[in-house]
């Protein structure tokens, strides 16, 4: 039985013209202790799945349709009595910009007592035991418990969101863009963090990202998002060296890389697609450079090429790798 | 396109910015009353003199006094047989006016000594801040009733003295959004292209300060308006002239309390009491308006 | 020991020698009650390099090196605390208002973030021609508007006379820096500070503004002084690259030596943790333990001396000369 299983997750936003179709038909996997890694740029949908796998979606949001199953309980319809247990206990997230948002006029070590006594039935002494315990865990000296945010770097502030986000033992965390805005050091630092803690605690994890290396740095397997759809997804090592999807193989392309040429010429010309008003067809055709004929009106299906390395692709279809 | 096309199509974008405008604000109900009390006093104060035979006001032996209202007149009569619903629509000429005129001194000193405080900064800024610390810790009231005792009863010395105890307010505010456009990426850009402090200020922090500007405005005109009340029903106005709070001065002083004339005490009070409850909700709905105009980013 | 400066090379575009950017910052109540000391925050600490005619120079490096405050101190947006500045030949330190404006048309800046950089009130053409405004470069209503298309469409803007009225905020992350750009471009500078030009911005978006960067100094020879945290971007657009660190550069040479074969050791564990788009694993990694301190507390000696793998007794007490050690190579360690 999988940690994680997720079947055709959909969420749209409501606006007054219509709806934003964020996210569609996201099927994801996880194991205990794999990491994966969901790599997508901006207004690709990837945050909208995040927040629907912990519920926590801004109002105008509706889930239309798919299951979460954690540990085989499928946890789509709970209600808010159900999640209140689920969340922080067995799912967590650390957010995108997470290190900002701790509150400045309490001291860091307070916050964490908090979390942890919403969520579990512990004394103060226990709580503040345990802290000093998280703050070791994550490579801060657990005698700053008692400091204010503003005394910490944005690193070390990182840690402490990271810490927040293991307090309670979850069996999944999801971290949303967990390095962006971190000098590139320290995001070394806080992805070595993430993967010990991910191998000791053997903790099932998300990590979502528009940067590929990380993914690389940190993932066994990786799903690629464009306009709100999974276009590729599969073993890291295998989506790197050879990846199927016209999108995959142009961001790659675009990923500077010292190994190789000095090379300046790949880019994605245009836009995202206006998720309101999606493109018939594959979101993808209008800046695909090898796009066909039938791109245009039909939404291609998922092409097994490999065991666990799926695309959707009209090129591919017909073809399996091996 | 040639130039003249250009000065044509930014006309056209002043209409797009002001529909856009407009259709998030008439989704607002408390604007939407605000404007169309306001409509309907301007509408008086514009048409006033065609609505209303001067003469009416005209003492004449003849009318009653101090009637309660009949036939001929809706609002009954004060003490001197002129008619009150023609005196109270005459009176939103001037009571407007003033506060009107009031409000633009205030707004323009204010705006100026806020940008300008904000914008230089240290020995400018302290300088400037302690003079509207002054004007915005003495009592209002007090002030206005000395110098309105000194410098005589007239509309133009009421104006002036509205203006300039009322700017302080909107200095501060002003001052503090300066501080914080400032700081932006494109004032330092508009710095690096070899603008000056003038250009910067005329055509950076001031049109971003815009908003703030309007929204208060209109707080403030509310504020005057009531002001002149105050002061004209304390007897600092022209006696000569009839507004709002003059009609109050002389209902109160011609004991209509004790007459039982509630057809002269109500109706100017209520008007003014509408017209700054529509120059408040219209604030309100412009609050509501400008402040969540975030811009639209791609993610 | 002041480290050997550069001799000023007449030739060169722009020439940089002990250039200080030093701030005073208040230090809390009770501190400045009980203390006379003034906080002196040491952001840019004796700098000496030049730029050639047509070379785009990066200055590399993590959040408090110093390197955008360089950038900004070259053209005087904030202003130098010692050194000097050479431009053509001329100190821009000692440049009065008038000279100092003409200095603004010939060096321009590009800043990081698209969206905060344009006035949101101000349209496309209004925000290209500002600067022939300020300046007072054109004669005619007509002549701006050329100058304002030509701009845009350097700048990779097609159709420009469509977007003249239309506002930043209608425009994507990638055309907005694209307007930018145009706004300096606008004024046919010789030198342009980039700082972070690509950093907000989408990958694949990225590559469509650094190709333009150089094609611009291919085309127009306008040289770069390129500011950015990213080494593979560094390496991508470069010509040479200068790696700083609290204030002062600690290696500098061309792109490739730089990149593939690094001196100084903090170069070498910036190298090795150079993202790739590859499945590796984080042990290959030098990992420096701990961040880089605040320029409010530089370390004595070698600055870098407290993270560094291979340090020892001299160098907290002493601090390393920045030298030439082979053609063109400067270092500023002990032991290369």
């Amino acid at each position: 039985m999988k940690l994680l299983e997720v079947d055709n997750l959909t969420t749209y936003y409501k606006l007054k013209e219509g709806y934003v179709r964020a996210c569609e038909n996201i099927s994801l996997q996880l194991d205990r202790g794999e990491a994966v890694g969901l790599v997508g740029e901006s207004a690709s949908g990837k945050t909208t799945a995040a927040l629907s796998l912990v519920k926590l979606l801004p109002e105008n949001a509706i889930i239309k349709a798919g299951r979460i199953m954690i540990d085989g309980h499928d946890i789509s319809g709970a209600g808010e009595e159900e999640l209140r247990k689920i969340r922080w206990k067995e799912i967590s997230i650390i957010f995108q910009g997470a290190m900002n948002a701790l509150n400045p006029v309490r001291r860091v070590g307070e916050q964490i007592v908090e979390a942890l006594k919403i969520h579990e039935k512990i004394s103060d002494k226990e709580a503040i035991r345990r802290t000093a315990e998280l703050f070791d865990q994550v490579e801060i000296d657990p005698d700053r418990v008692r400091e204010y945010p503003h005394e910490f770097s944005g690193g070390m502030r990182q840690r402490v969101m990271i810490a927040m986000a293991i307090a309670c033992n979850p069996k999944i965390v999801i971290g949303d863009e967990p390095t962006t805005a971190l000098d590139v050091m320290v995001q070394a630092q806080v992805l070595q963090l993430l993967e010990n803690l991910r191998r000791e605690r053997q903790m099932g994890l998300i990590l979502i990202t528009h940067d590929l290396s990380v993914v690389g740095e940190t993932c066994d397997r990786v799903a690629v998002m464009y306009a709100g759809q999974i276009v590729e997804d599969g073993p890291t090592e295998k989506v790197f060296s050879d990846p199927a999807h016209p999108y995959t193989r142009a961001l790659i392309a675009a990923f500077p890389n010292i190994e190789g040429e000095r090379n300046l010429a790949s880019s994605i010309p245009g836009n995202p697609p206006n998720l309101l008003y999606p493109p018939g067809g594959c979101r993808f055709h209008q800046r695909c450079s090898e796009a066909k004929a039938g791109c245009r009106d039909i939404e291609p299906a998922i092409t097994e090429l490999a065991p666990g390395h799926r695309a959707c692709c009209h090129l591919l279809q017909g073809r399996v790798k091996v | 396109m040639n130039s003249a096309l250009v000065k044509q199509e930014t006309v056209t974008l002043w209409k797009k910015n002001f529909s856009s405008f407009w259709s998030i604000f008439r989704e607002n109900t408390m604007g939407l009353i605000g404007l169309i009390i306001l409509a309907i006093f301007a509408l008086m104060a514009i048409l006033g003199p065609y609505l209303v035979d001067i003469s009416i006001l005209t003492v004449d032996g003849v009318t009653q006094v101090m009637h309660p209202p009949t036939a001929g007149y809706v609002l009954g009569t004060d003490d001197l047989g002129k008619d009150i619903l023609a005196s109270v629509i005459i009176g939103s000429r001037v009571s407007l006016l003033v506060g009107l005129a009031a409000t633009v001194i205030s707004m323009v000193i204010g705006t100026l000594v806020g940008i300008v405080s904000g914008f230089y900064g240290r020995a400018v800024d302290t300088i400037l801040m302690r003079i509207t610390d002054v004007f915005l810790v003495i009592p209002w009231l007090p002030l206005m009733l000395v110098m309105a005792a000194l410098l005589g009863p007239s509309l133009g010395n009421i104006i002036f003295v509205i203006g300039i105890t009322s700017w302080a307010g909107t200095a501060r505010i002003i001052r503090s959004q300066t501080l914080s456009i400032k700081e932006r990426p494109y004032v330092e850009r508009a710095r690096a292209i070899g603008s000056g402090d003038g250009h910067i200020m005329l055509h950076h922090i001031l049109p971003n300060v815009f908003p703030l500007i309007f929204a208060n405005t209109v707080l403030v005109a509310a504020v005057a308006i009531l002001s002149e009340t105050t002061l004209s029903f304390l007897g600092m106005g022209d006696p000569t002239q009839v507004t709002w709070g003059m009609m109050l001065h002389f209902a109160f002083s011609m004991g209509a309390v004790s007459f039982g004339a509630w057809w002269w005490l109500l109706p100017p009070g209520i008007c003014v009491v509408l017209v700054v409850l529509g120059f408040t909700f219209i604030g309100y709905a412009l609050d509501e308006v400008l402040n969540p105009k975030l811009r639209r980013r791609d993610q | 020991m002041k480290p050997v400066a550069q001799n000023i090379n007449n030739s060169a575009l722009l020439t940089v020698s002990g250039l200080e950017v030093h701030f005073t910052a208040r230090s809390g109540f009770l501190t400045s009650l009980l203390s006379r000391e003034t906080i002196r925050v040491r952001a840019v600490d004796g700098l000496d390099f030049n730029l050639a005619r047509g070379e785009i120079l990066c200055l590399a490096g993590e959040s408090g090196s110093g390197k955008t405050t360089t950038g900004k101190a070259i053209l005087r947006l904030v202003e130098p605390t010692g050194g000097d500045i050479f431009y053509n030949g001329e100190n821009v330190r000692q440049f009065n208002r008038s000279r100092l404006r003409r200095f603004r048309q010939d060096a321009q800046i590009i800043f990081q973030d698209p969206y905060e950089s344009l006035n949101p009130r101000q349209t496309v053409f209004s925000t290209v021609a500002e600067p022939l405004e300020v300046n007072r470069l054109t004669s005619s209503q007509g002549e701006k508007e050329e100058r304002v298309a030509e701009a845009l469409s350097d700048a990779g803007l097609n159709n420009p006379r469509e977007l003249f009225l239309r506002y930043p905020h209608e425009l994507s992350g990638g055309q907005r820096q694209r307007l930018a750009i145009a706004g300096g471009l606008v004024l046919k500078p010789h030198f342009i500070v980039a700082d972070e030009p690509v950093s907000m911005l989408d990958l694949s978006i990225r590559a469509g503004i650094l190709k333009l960067m150089v094609d611009l100094r291919d085309q127009k020879g306008i040289s770069y002084l390129f500011i950015t945290h990213d080494l593979s971007l560094a390496w991508l657009v470069s010509d040479r690259i200068a790696i700083m660190y609290l204030g002062k550069i600690v290696e500098l040479g061309s792109a490739d030596e730089v990149i593939k074969k690094p001196l100084h050791p903090y170069t070498r564990a910036l190298v090795s943790v150079i993202p790739v788009p590859k499945r590796i694993s984080l042990a290959d990694k030098t990992l420096l333990k701990g961040e880089t301190p605040d320029p409010i507390n530089i370390p004595t000696g070698c600055r870098f001396h407290p993270r560094c793998p291979i340090k020892q007794a001299r160098c907290r007490e002493e601090e390393p000369l920045y030298r030439q050690v082979e053609g063109g190579r400067f270092v500023a360690c002990h032991f290369i």
